[in-house]
């Protein structure tokens, strides 16, 4: 083995690996968000009490968590032109990491309102609210602050897979990890840059959750 | 080109979609029983290792855990075939899901070991027991209990990171699906078809998590 570690590509390519993993924060935070407002909505459908939500939220959830990321990520990118829909790389990785997340997060969301005390809306059910009043102004605060661990955690785990964009030849840091290795043979040393950014960025991602997980949470 | 209709072509490539399927079940398989072994050592060194153990041992589960599976996979795959290490994909893909699955089953295993009640463990020493009687009579068969949901998930999660080792060139249902493809153009049908399956083999794993806990429930 004549291996000489040389990590002199790894500062040189440096820009290459910080814009990588800048489009992954951008791909993550995007769907993150949207895949937020999409579980919120799913996480009250599950809960409803008409039927037909619960079942068309049940089929959504049951499938999405059930078929692998990649098949979502291929399917939409390049099934869905069959029937018309064509979308570039970014939206369509978006779109089905939205979805995704939704379907994850529903779970989430829908954990923290079973947790809260039947008292709470019957509080605000005596003070003359209406049920969407009650859902917005005294389910969600209170949710929103117990489901904060179980939600970072599911967060960090969308920032990760947002490496399966590098499939789509979206240039995340998956994807410049790979080139780098491919273009300079310095293997070990493009793998070690690439696993250390993605370690150290969830780690800074879990620090500042706690964060504000301990600033928002609600005093015993 | 082959553009016949979507059962015509299923009926040709019967054969692919089984064997990539099985391909899929196989490195699945291997990955949740051996995952599952290591985890359970890891996790083990986790909570009762002394310092020094402990400490690499937290560091082996988080540096896992913050890689992405996709990573780990290509990282398996370029590295050790560098260091001298000679595997071929389906290796590579293995051995990578194999630690996958481990640090997350060490993780889940500490966090069951430790939500055991600390009076369990007193009890045990009033009556006499070693550590090693405690550690199996009244520690694990609590903790393994509690950890069953979890360890469902993430046996679901591993079938869907063997996904991802088509990307270094294993013939499993991804890449048999996108050869497929390649040949008839039927592409959101076969995709549609794939997914298919892979929700077939993680919702079986779901109800078969749902009956284990059931059995081994408290009544």
């Amino acid at each position: 083995m004549d291996y000489v570690l040389n990590f002199d590509v790894i500062w040189r390519n440096l820009d290459r690996l910080a814009y990588g993993l800048e489009i992954d924060l951008y791909l993550a935070i995007v769907s993150i968000f949207m895949g937020s407002l999409i579980g919120l909505v799913t996480a009250f459908a599950l809960l409803s009490k008409h039927r037909t939500y619960r079942v068309i939220a049940n089929i959504y959830v049951t499938i999405i968590r059930n078929v692998p990321l990649l098949i979502i990520v291929l399917f939409v990118y390049f099934g869905l032109p069959d029937v018309g829909l064509t979308f570039g790389q970014f939206e369509s990785f978006i779109f089905s990491l939205t979805i995704y997340a939704g379907a994850y997060l529903s779970q989430v969301f829908r954990g923290g309102i079973l947790a809260i005390p039947k008292g709470v809306s019957e509080a605000g059910m005596a003070l003359g609210m209406s049920n969407l009043q009650i859902n917005v102004f005294v389910i969600l605060p209170i949710m929103f602050k117990s489901v904060l661990p179980a939600m970072s955690n599911n967060y960090i785990s969308l920032f990760k897979d947002a490496s399966i964009a590098a499939v789509l030849a979206v240039p995340e840091l998956t994807y410049q990890t790979r080139k780098i290795n491919t273009d300079t043979f310095r293997v070990i040393e493009a793998w070690t840059a690439g696993c250390l950014i993605y370690v150290a960025t969830c780690y800074l991602i879990a620090l500042i959750l706690r964060q504000f997980e301990r600033r928002l949470a609600i005093p015993k | 080109m082959g553009n016949g209709g979507f059962l015509s072509e299923l009926v040709i490539s019967r054969n692919d979609l089984f064997y990539g399927f099985y391909i899929t079940v196989l490195v699945s398989l291997i990955s949740i029983v051996v995952g599952t072994i290591l985890g359970v050592l890891v996790g083990v060194v986790l909570t009762y290792g002394n310092l020094p153990a402990r400490f690499l041992a937290r560091f082996y589960t988080d540096v896992i855990r913050g890689i992405p599976s996709l990573v780990l996979i290509l990282t398996f795959f370029y590295v050790l075939s560098v260091i001298g290490i000679n595997l071929n994909a389906l290796q590579a893909g293995i051995y990578s899901l194999c630690i996958f699955c481990s640090a997350h089953v060490a993780e889940m295993l500490r966090g069951g070991l430790q939500n055991v009640h600390v009076g369990q463990t007193e009890a045990a020493k009033a009556l006499g027991f070693s550590f090693r009687q405690t550690f199996t009579f009244i520690l694990m068969p609590q903790a393994l209990r509690q950890v069953l949901p979890t360890w469902i998930n993430t046996a679901i999660e591993t079938l869907k990171g063997s996904s991802l080792v088509s990307i270094i060139g294993v013939q499993e249902l991804i890449l048999s699906t996108q050869q497929i493809i390649a040949r008839n153009f039927l592409t959101m049908q076969f995709y549609a078809l794939a997914g298919l399956l892979y929700f077939i083999a993680c919702f079986s794993i779901e109800r078969f998590g749902k009956y284990l806990e059931k059995k081994v429930a408290i009544k």
